[in-house]
Parts: structure tokens; sequence; C-alpha cells
């Protein structure tokens, strides 16, 4: 550390250069995870904060539309309870809908339709629980942030569903970036079809839902359920992937963030090449006086885990900071502690090793250089 | 005895003090291309003396001290720094020779440039070793620039820089001093000071020390002066 923290001060200007380049990348990196946690909330936390632990959809479904295209039949929900392993069954709908309030507000709604006292009805944290009113719906607590209340009327654009807010569950419920509301099977079945208030829906329809919600312990059998009720079953984790946009989302934001790790380790590796070739006089003399090769890797090394550590922990401040200014907009932002964490340390780790790729050239500086004229 | 310093290998059974070169030659090359950088060099340097090695470029002066240094092995012959043979050291030992018992002063100081004067002689105590060294601030004092203490090399003239070279190699307390064209960058009374202080130093603090050089106006400070032609090593006559 003598000789490490010596050239820092002494070559502050290069160094605070770089460490600076390192401290944009943590910001960017933690803008990066909070949207990208954001956008993760914003699809599936409606999907996330159900007990489900599999959904049984119509077999041979494409994955990426399943929750728009499938339909099952009623009876496959009866299979599936009787499968060992499943704890419960339950039916389960979903369409997406766009609506406005009875004091004007649009909003736009992903209908989740349930059985009132099934294992997927959610409990309220305020208002009323489904059930008693046929067009009660329990909202998303975020609905209410942004100014519908208890008690407020709801319309479904062109068909004129009436639906009444009965309820709200705490925290987050969206999905496909749309405020999540659930709302009694039977009025979910009815919007389905586009039936106007009072026209009739025909058996048919009545017999029919998305998926089947399936809560299960470790022991089920997926593949023998869906045999059994003609099925194909998605965990819930792998039945993100079908929320609108979720893939693409990920992945575009996966990538990026994939590349910044990757140009930090090369940028780093860059700055302590030629910081090592401009030191190369001063490690052959050094070496000349004996200093052991060892003891010069391990003070290069200490030297750049120290911008690494410094400027990754200053990027990391200002990126919490904005972040935290962003979080209270409409973008889906959310700072993550975990993800944080783990982008700061991926981008020391990944540092280190790109100042070690460089670090090494001190191994191969002879110490014959030291005398005569090479200068 | 450990590997790092093999028993005394003079024939009467003492080590043998200073610095000793016998019979050596360094052939640099290979394959056809070869070239006799050293011819059969014998040479003896007892502690407190100062020897001068003089010689045009190319004539194997600065191989001269890269096998006294230990910084390479000589093709064939001997060398024995302190007691301790270069050969026989194995690579550690040498790393450990140099810091231990050798002192390189090089060309314009060769100083490292982030360090201070007074840091730049505490370096070489971060090297290992459980030596007692010497005091940084007391040396300073003693090459006659205390008062520069805390600047660094950018801050120093030619002739502060090698005074701190000299300082910083005599920190170890090294019984060898391998001095590399000490005076190429200075103007003549300056050269002048920076020989007499070598040679005092070499004197009281009894180290053996051969300086190469192409000035000839230093020689005179020198107990012994020899000239090296195409590798070969005869003595001087001025």
């Amino acid at each position: 550390m003598f000789l490490a923290i010596r050239e820092l001060r002494f070559a502050r200007a290069r160094f605070a250069l770089m460490g600076s380049v390192v401290a944009l990348i943590a910001v960017l990196m933690v803008l990066l995870s909070g949207l990208s946690v954001g956008l993760v909330n914003d699809g599936v936390s409606g999907l996330q904060k159900m007990p489900v632990t599999s959904f049984a959809f119509e077999k041979g479904v494409p994955h990426d539309t399943a929750f728009s295209r499938s339909v099952v039949p009623l009876s496959a929900v009866d299979e599936w309870k009787k499968q060992p392993g499943v704890e419960d069954a339950a039916p389960f709908g979903n369409t997406l809908a766009n609506a406005h309030s009875d004091r004007g507000l649009p909003v736009d709604l992903a209908l989740f339709g349930v059985e009132p006292g099934s294992f997927v009805d959610p409990t309220p944290a305020e208002g009323e629980p489904l059930g008693e009113d046929p067009h009660g719906i329990v909202v998303s607590q975020t609905l209410l942030d942004q100014g519908l209340r208890i008690g407020d009327t709801i319309t479904i654009d062109r068909i004129g569903t009436e639906l009444h807010v009965i309820g709200a569950v705490d925290g987050q419920h969206t999905y496909g970036h749309v405020d999540v509301a659930y709302l009694p099977l039977s009025t979910w079945q009815q919007i389905k079809v586009g039936a106007r208030p009072g026209e009739p829906v025909s058996d048919t329809a009545r017999a029919e839902v998305t998926a089947v919600a399936v809560r299960a312990d470790g022991d089920v059998d997926l593949a023998a359920g869906d045999k059994a009720a003609d099925t194909e079953s998605l965990t819930k984790e792998k039945s993100y992937g079908a929320s609108p946009g979720y893939t693409a989302e990920t992945s575009t934001l996966m990538l990026i963030q994939v590349f910044l790790y990757a140009i930090s380790a090369l940028v780093v590796g860059a700055f302590f090449t030629v910081w090592t070739i401009q030191r190369r006089q001063e490690i052959a003399v050094m070496r000349a006086m004996g200093a052991p090769t060892g003891y010069l890797l391990r003070d290069s090394l200490v030297q750049s885990l120290l911008l690494l550590v410094a400027s990754a922990a200053a990027g990391v401040g200002v990126g919490v900071g904005a972040g935290a200014l962003i979080e209270g907009t409409s973008m889906p932002f959310a700072l993550s502690a975990p993800s944080i964490v783990v982008a700061a340390v991926l981008l020391v780790v990944l540092g280190l090793l790109g100042a070690a790729a460089a670090v090494v050239r001190i191994t191969r500086v002879d110490p014959l250089t030291a005398l005569g004229g090479n200068r | 005895m450990t590997a790092a310093t093999p028993a005394p290998v003079s024939a009467t059974g003492s080590a043998e003090a200073g610095l000793v070169l016998e019979d050596v030659t360094l052939v640099l090359g290979d394959g056809d291309d070869t070239v006799r950088a050293l011819d059969e060099v014998s040479l003896s340097v007892v502690p407190g003396e100062l020897v001068a090695v003089v010689g045009p470029s190319g004539s194997g002066k600065s191989s001269l001290l890269a096998v006294a240094g230990a910084l390479t092995l000589p093709t064939s012959g001997r060398v024995v720094v302190d007691g301790v043979d270069t050969a026989s050291a194995g690579r550690r030992g040498r790393t450990r020779l140099r810091r231990d018992h050798i002192g390189f002063v090089f060309q314009s100081g060769n100083l490292v440039p982030a360090l201070t004067a007074a840091d730049q002689l505490r370096l070489p105590g971060r090297f290992g070793g459980r030596r007692e060294h010497r005091d940084p601030v007391e040396l300073l004092a003693e090459v006659g620039i205390e008062h520069k203490a805390d600047r660094r090399p950018h801050q120093l003239s030619g002739g502060e820089r090698q005074r701190v070279g000299i300082a910083r190699a005599l920190v170890t307390g090294p019984r060898v001093l391998l001095v590399d064209e000490p005076t190429a960058a200075l103007d003549r009374q300056r050269s002048q000071d920076i020989v007499a202080l070598l040679a005092r130093e070499a004197r009281t603090h009894e180290v053996a020390t051969v300086m190469v050089t192409h000035d000839h106006d230093v020689l005179h400070h020198c107990d012994r002066v020899y000239e090296m032609i195409d590798g070969s090593l005869r003595a001087f006559e001025g």
C-alpha cells in the first residue's frame, strides 16, 4: 500500500479521470438496475403476488402470449385438484380492458377473474372482499394512488359494463404495465366475450377460463397433471414471459448491462496497461533493488482495488440519489438494494480482473533495463 | 545456513567480504550471433574501496554491473557478493541478495516519480527482510539534502536527484555498491561533488564500490581505475 497510495496521490488527475469513468458506469448501472426492477414490477408484480406455483394453460399455446390466447375448460380445474401434490387449484381469467371512472379518470385495467373465496381471491387491505356484489372489484393500491377511490364506479369502454371499486390490495399489483383489478369470474366472462349489460353469455363461455391457477408442493408432477387435464403448465416464474413485452424488456436491459460490465472491465484494463507501461522504468529499478515481484503485483492490485471501490461507491451514491428522485415519478423504476449490491460488486470484481490482466506485465519487466541509458 | 546465504566459498573458510569476480565470461545472444560481453574478467573489491571502470560505450561496462549485481548470471566464472556465490543462490536468493547486500546507483538517480526524497529511502524497507535500515532523515543529511526531504524527483535538480539515489542505495546498509554513470547528466562541479561523496560514503561505511563512468575528470577520487575494452578488463593508464 506504501507505493499504491502515494502514486494515487501523485497522479491524482489521471486516476480521477479513470475513477470518474468507473463512477459514471456505476451511476448507469444503478439506474439500469432500478429500471429493470421497475419494469419487472410493472410487468409482473400482479402475478408475483399471487399465491400460485404454476398456471395450467391450453395445450400448445405460444408461451409468450399464453395469458391472452389460452382458453381452458373449467373441468380442468377439478382434474388439477385431484393431482397428487396439488394443494389447491382454481380458475383464473385474465384480460386487459380500457375503462374510465365516473369522475372522468381514464383507467387501464388488467382484469383478473377469480372465484370469490378461492385461494387466488385476494384479501383486501382496505374495503370489502369480492363476493356480495357481482360487479365489485378489488384493485391495486397503485390505482388509488392515481386518484381512484373506493366507492367509485368504473365503466368498461365500448360495452359499458359498470364495475364498483369495493376494495384495494396493498402495494403494486400490475400486469403488462397495467394495474390489476380482481373481479368475480362470472363478470370477467361477461367482459371477456364482450357482452353488454343484460346480454346473455353462452354456456360455452361460462365454462371457459384463461388458465388453472395451481398451488402445489415440491413433489407435484406437472407433466402428469398436464396429461390428465389436457393442459400445458408453466411455473409462475416461466409464466412471466407471457406478460406483454416482459421478455423483450428484460432481455434488452440485460444485454445493456452485460455490455457495460464488459466495457468497464476493458476500460480499466486499458488504463492500467498504459499506466504499467509508463511505470516500466521505475518497476525495473525496484526489481533491480530487490523488490519481490509479489510485492509489486500486490501493490498494483491494491491500487486498482482502491480506485475501483472508491469510484464505484461514489457512482452508486450518485445513482441512488438520482434514483430516489426518479422513483417519485411515473417511470417504472424501483431501487432494490440486492441488485445494486450485486451490480457494484460485479463492477469492482470485473474491473479488478481487467486490472490484473494489465499489471501482470510487471512480471515481464526486466530489471536489467534499469542499467544503462534506457529511459 | 539457509539457501539464501550458502556456506562461505573461499578456500580459507572465512567469508569473502566485498565483491569478487573470478574469470567471469558473459556470452550474450544465441546461435551464431553471439557476443562476448565479458571475457575472463577478474576483479576483487574490498569494503571501503572505490574502484572505477572506464571504457567506450558497448565495451561491456553495463554487463559488468549486471553480473556483479546478480541481475545476470555469468556464462562461466564465479561472482561472489559478500561471501555468496550468485550462481548458487537461486532466483529468489539473488533477489534477496540484491535487496539486502547490494546497493544500486543508477543514471540520473532513476527515482520513483511519486515518492518524496524521504519516501524513496523508506521504499526499500517495504520490500521485506528483517535487516535494520538506516534512518532516512539522517542519511539525507549525510548526503547534504535534508532540507529537500519532502520534495519529489521532478522538484529536485540533477545533482540532488543523484544524492537521493546514493542515499537510497545506502539505506539498506549494503556491503557492495554498484554505480552506473552517476555523472552522466551533471555539470563538471556537480560531478566532482557527487563522486567525492561516493568515495567518502564507501570509506566511512566500508562498502565495496564499483563505479562505471566515462567521465575521466572524476577518476582522482578513486582508489583504482580499470579500463574495459571489448569485454576485457585491464588497469587504466591515465
